[in-house]
This record gives C-alpha cells, structure tokens and sequence, in this order.
C-alpha cells in the first residue's frame, strides 16, 4: 500500500496492512515448501492488485478489507489447512482461503 | 369474515377436499367476495428504509427505500424483507433462518430498537427504517461480522466442566426438579446479540467487556448445579472489564426479544463473587 522510498513515516493503517502482509508470508512458511511458494504469490497478488484498485481514502472499504484478511490469516494459520487455491471470478473479486 | 378467509386460504388448492370445503362455506361466499373486493380496493402503501453497503462496489453505506403494499405481505419485519429480496431488489442481503424467533439470525436494528425481523410486527406508521445491529462491523447489507461475540461467548466455555465422574459410569448426571428451575431464564437465549449491541457499555468497549449475553451465559453454567467449576468459573470473569463495565443500564432487557433480563443475571453474578470472595 505504500512506496517505501527511505524514510517515510507510516499511518497506522498501512502499519496494519503491513502486519497482516507480514502475517501471511509468516503462515506461508509453516506449510510445505510448494505451498508455501504458492501461498506468498497468491498473497501477494492480492495485496498488489488492492493497492492499485483501492483508493487510499476509503477508509472504510481498507478496514472492511483488513478484517476480511485477518479471519483468512486465522484460517490460514491453522495446522489443518495445507494450501490456499485462488478463484477468478469475472467482477474481480478476492481470494478465498 | 373467519369462513370467507378459510376460503380463500383453500382455494388456491384443487384437492377433492379443499372443493368439498368450498361448497360448504357457500353460504357467506356472498359475504366474503364483499371482503376480497375490500381488501384489493385500499392497498397500504409503506416504505422500509434499508441500509445498503456493498463490500464489491465500496461506496458510501446508504439508506435505500423500498415500497410495499401490506395488504400483500405477511405482518413481520421478515416477511417484508423476504418479499423486497424476492420481488424487487434479489442483491439485499440479511442473515434469516427459522422466521420463527429460535434461531437469532435476523438480529437486526429496526425503528431504532434491536430485535429479530421475524418476531417484530411491521409498524403501522409510513415508514420503517432498517439498519444492521449498532456498532458491529458490517461484511454486507445487514450482515454483521459476529467473530468478536462469538469468541466472548467461547472465552467463558460454555460447557459442563466436571471434577468427578458422574454418579453411575457411562450415565447422565441426574438433576433435581428445584436445580433445574434456577436455569430458567437463561438456558432460552440464542444468542442473538440483540442485548450486547444494544448496550452502551458493550459499545465502548467491545473487545474487553464480555457483553450481557456472555454473561448470561456465564451465569447459566456458574448457576448449574452438575458443574464443578463454581469457584474458577467466578474468578475467570471476575475482572474490572470483563464483568464490571456493566453499569445496569438494563438495554439488555429492554432489547431481548426472548424477553430474558441479562442484567439482573450479571448482578446475581456480582453478589455471588462478593458473597465467595469474602
């Protein structure tokens, strides 16, 4: 959500999409090494589509956003969930763990 | 009148027997054709008043009206919203299961008071406004994320803890008629949330009150005469947040629309905690 170029203070907003992009790659890494790999560039995408999708004033939509995130990291971090599988569906909508 | 309505009920059914009714009630046929004509003359326009929000198109939420004649509509709040989802706008969104107030989906705002849309009657003024329950965060429409309430209800662990075996190995633990009854009152709560959301205390501190429906249910389990956890159970909620922002405003009451009093459960909770704690 943000060009790190130097040092740039952060809003505590982009902290949180940080912590949850974080959070994610974290939760990636306890999973077998090609899920893994699957698991970082679906995230990724994820999070690089919405940065350019969203505007950055809408607060509303990112908290909606941030919420939905953090109940799919919690799915994610559990140990019976082995791989994350994405879905494309024509009005753009998101991932789905 | 009571015949003429019998008719109409039956008559969309061309069974042997609903014919068989309707050549028996032919005697106030005349009668009942005067109430039908009545009925279809003075149709009763009313406007419900829906919040809308769309994760998929983030806009600003909004208020959006709908028309409904009540002359064509069963007499709940549901039943309107059953019929706008199904003859106007299919995208409204709500949570609705049993229509019959033993779910607790349909929790919802309406006219300003919290309630289930299935046990509320359709008001008789011009219009209705419709909102998702007050301070809960909304994934769509009147769809409210319910995570945070249902973890406070799980932190109280609403099961029964035991210390011993039951009495005979392998059986139920018997209960006396007079232990039971101290159940009554709480064991009919379905966790609707209409009672935490109504509560301005709940409001302001959502994450660390554990709200009056948990609490309620904390005292169900703490009241049990099986369970062997008294004593933990009391000093597991007994904490300046979790228990004591409850400052007996009694909203819970007003608002349960199993008309349970939480509030006087969470100080039966603090006069048990005062009376052990000593």
């Amino acid at each position: 959500m943000v060009s790190s170029g130097g040092a740039k203070k952060l809003s505590g907003m982009q902290k949180q999409v940080l912590s949850l992009y974080r959070g994610f790659l974290r939760a990636a890494r306890s999973k077998a090494p090609e899920e893994r790999h699957r698991i970082e560039s679906i995230v990724s995408a994820e999070f690089r589509r919405n940065s350019e999708a969203v505007d950055r004033k809408n607060f509303v939509y990112i908290e909606y956003l941030l919420r939905r995130g953090k109940k799919q990291l919690d799915q994610i971090n559990s140990p019976d969930i082995v791989g994350l599988s994405s879905l494309k569906v024509a009005s753009a909508s998101g991932t789905k763990p | 009148m009571a015949t003429g309505l019998f008719r109409r009920a039956v008559s969309r059914v061309s069974t042997p027997a609903s014919k068989l009714i309707r050549s028996r009630a032919h005697a106030s046929e005349a009668q009942a054709q005067q109430v039908e004509a009545k009925a279809k003359d003075q149709s009763k326009m009313k406007t419900f008043s829906i919040y809308r929000w769309n994760p998929d198109n983030p806009t600003k939420p909004q208020l959006q009206d709908y028309e409904i004649d009540l002359k064509d509509c069963g007499p709940m709040v549901l039943d309107a919203l059953i019929k706008i989802k199904n003859e106007m706008d299919p995208t409204l969104t709500f949570r609705r299961s049993c229509r019959e107030g033993i779910c607790g989906s349909c929790a919802m705002n309406i006219d300003g008071c919290n309630g289930l849309a299935c046990l509320t009657k359709i008001s008789s003024g011009a219009s209705t406004t419709i909102t998702p329950l007050p301070h809960m965060f909304v994934i769509k429409d009147l769809v409210v994320d319910m995570t945070n309430f249902y973890n406070q209800y799980k932190s109280i662990e609403p099961w029964l803890k035991r210390k011993t075996p039951p009495p005979v190995p392998g059986k139920e633990i018997p209960q006396s008629k007079k232990d039971r009854a101290k159940l009554d009152g709480m064991y009919e709560c379905i966790l609707c949330a209409c009672c935490s959301t109504s509560c301005p205390s709940y409001w302001w501190n959502p994450e660390s009150y554990l709200g009056p429906a948990a609490l309620l249910h904390a005292h169900r389990w703490i009241s049990d005469s099986r369970d062997e956890y008294t004593k933990e159970r009391l000093d597991a909620i007994c904490d300046e947040f979790k228990l004591y922002r409850c400052h007996t405003i009694l909203n819970c009451a007003r608002a349960c629309p199993k008309g349970l009093n939480p509030g006087k459960e969470i100080t039966t909770i603090k006069h048990l905690q005062l009376s052990t704690g000593i």
